[in-house]
């Protein structure tokens, strides 16, 4: 049903197709061992042509947990595109090598213009701030183990809701599942762009810059940073960065079965006390990521037969 | 009064919106034709108030779709043998490739050499279209 598909943006699988990762995701949970082996002699290349620990090891980790093999670059540098080689024709050439690719880019679309070139299946991991789909498979999963289900649900977003993709992603696709309320919490200068907006159809929705008001409606809170990288401006940055801080006292104004997302890293978007919060979930919403990006390499692939359906 | 020759064999674009002929007689590369053409400006019209006409002394391929983007409410009117044989009404194009260019400078086409972006409407009224790459608006 998956093999050879892309994953650019949400989007681009149906909701069947989600529900089929996350079933396997489930499945390697329970058992990894049992998965052990499924990539064996399978190649994963990561194309990472910006800095990214945590989605590079996430997609390393688990491929290297499915038994498959790794190559890639974490910089651009230390590549061919140094010496001015096309997305179109590195791509190509790394499909002569790799069985499935996995790109992160500061430019917007970049992952999409790799996958009009690909002959092997391309991973979205992050473009500039538009798309994070490989997060929104994390954070569906996660919301879905923690709540029960993903529909249903009053899910407050909030800080860099502008050139935050993750949130883009995140919106995206919660706006297919059915009885979702969204509350987008940002100060004006980094409010959430008309084109996401315009995907939540009929699904209601607020705005606000006060993350106190909207806290006790909310079922599930998603906090994100306000990222330096994104800014042209210095002092701008200066200006919003800590804008919004997540302590125990906004927090008592929470639901008791409130949960805490945030797709990490964090800076001081959220004290740390909060941690010990049981409502604070974004650690195990790491751990989620891995054996998601699990599931959509063996889905991709097209490996594993009945043994993964 | 301006009197401007009937052609027998070419194009009249008509019902342009007073002030755009320029745009669309320079997106036609008309100023660089070989051939007969006018740019009538401002010409009194019932329907528009003011218009703007284009007369071609020639049979020329061009992209209706430019045209579409540019004014959707002008007319096109094939002459040949001094007759009508044709008129080619346009609208707001749903998809225009190689046309527009993306105005995000976060946007790969940026950075890449890309010949036809292909750009999708989103907003009939204002004429925005999104970018295939990074989904960001865009108009003429």
């Amino acid at each position: 049903m998956l093999k050879g598909k892309h994953l650019i943006e949400p989007g681009d699988l149906t909701i069947e197709e989600l529900e089929a990762i996350f079933t396997l995701a489930d499945a390697i949970i329970q058992d990894p061992k049992k998965y052990s082996d499924t990539c064996k002699g399978h190649l994963l290349a990561t194309l990472f042509y910006e800095p990214s620990t945590r989605t590079r090891f996430s997609f390393e980790a688990a491929m290297l947990r499915l038994g498959g093999e790794i190559i890639g670059f974490s910089e651009p540098n230390s590549s061919s595109v140094s010496k001015g080689e096309s997305i179109g024709d590195t791509i190509r050439t790394i499909g002569c090598y790799a069985d499935i690719a996995v790109m992160r880019h500061p430019k917007e679309g970049a992952p999409k213009l790799a996958s009009k070139h690909a002959t092997i299946p391309v991973i979205n991991a992050g473009d500039g701030g538009h798309q994070h789909p490989t997060q929104t498979l994390t954070d569906l999963l996660t919301i879905r183990s923690y709540r029960k289900s993903i529909s249903n649900n009053v899910i407050g977003l909030c800080g860099d809701l502008k050139f935050g993709r993750t949130v883009h992603s995140l919106v995206k696709a919660l706006s297919r599942y059915e009885h979702m309320k969204f509350v987008f919490i940002a100060p004006p200068e980094l409010e959430i762009p008309p084109y996401i907006i315009e995907e939540l159809g009929d699904h209601p929705y607020d705005r606000t810059s006060s993350l106190e008001d909207a806290m006790p409606e909310l079922d599930i809170l998603y906090m994100t940073r306000i990222q330096k990288e994104r800014f042209f401006n210095e002092e701008d940055y200066l200006r919003l960065k800590g804008y919004y801080i997540l302590d125990q006292k906004k927090l008592e104004h929470a639901k008791e079965d409130m949960i805490i997302m945030h797709p990490l890293p964090r800076v001081d978007e959220i004290h740390t006390e909060v941690d010990q919060d049981p409502r604070a979930i974004y650690f195990n919403q790491a751990k989620y990521g891995m054996y998601v990006r699990m599931a959509l390499i063996v889905k991709l692939l097209g490996l594993g037969g009945d043994l993964h359906a | 009064m301006l009197k401007i020759n009937g052609i027998k064999r070419g194009i009249v674009i008509d019902h342009i919106k007073a002030g755009l002929g320029y745009k669309i007689y320079k997106e036609l590369k008309l100023d660089q034709a070989n051939y007969t053409t006018a740019l009538i400006k401002n010409v009194c019209s019932n329907k528009l108030g003011k218009k703007d006409l284009i007369k071609i002394d020639n049979v020329i391929d061009f992209d209706l779709n430019i045209l579409g983007l540019i004014d959707p409410g002008l007319t096109i009117t094939i002459i040949e043998d001094e007759k009508v044989v044709d008129k080619i009404k346009l609208s707001v194009p749903e998809q225009v490739e190689g046309i527009l260019t993306c105005k995000n400078p976060r946007c790969v086409s940026t950075i890449e050499h890309i010949d036809n972006i292909l750009f999708t409407l989103v907003d009939p009224e204002k004429k925005e279209y999104k970018c295939e790459f990074c989904d960001t608006r865009t108009s003429l």
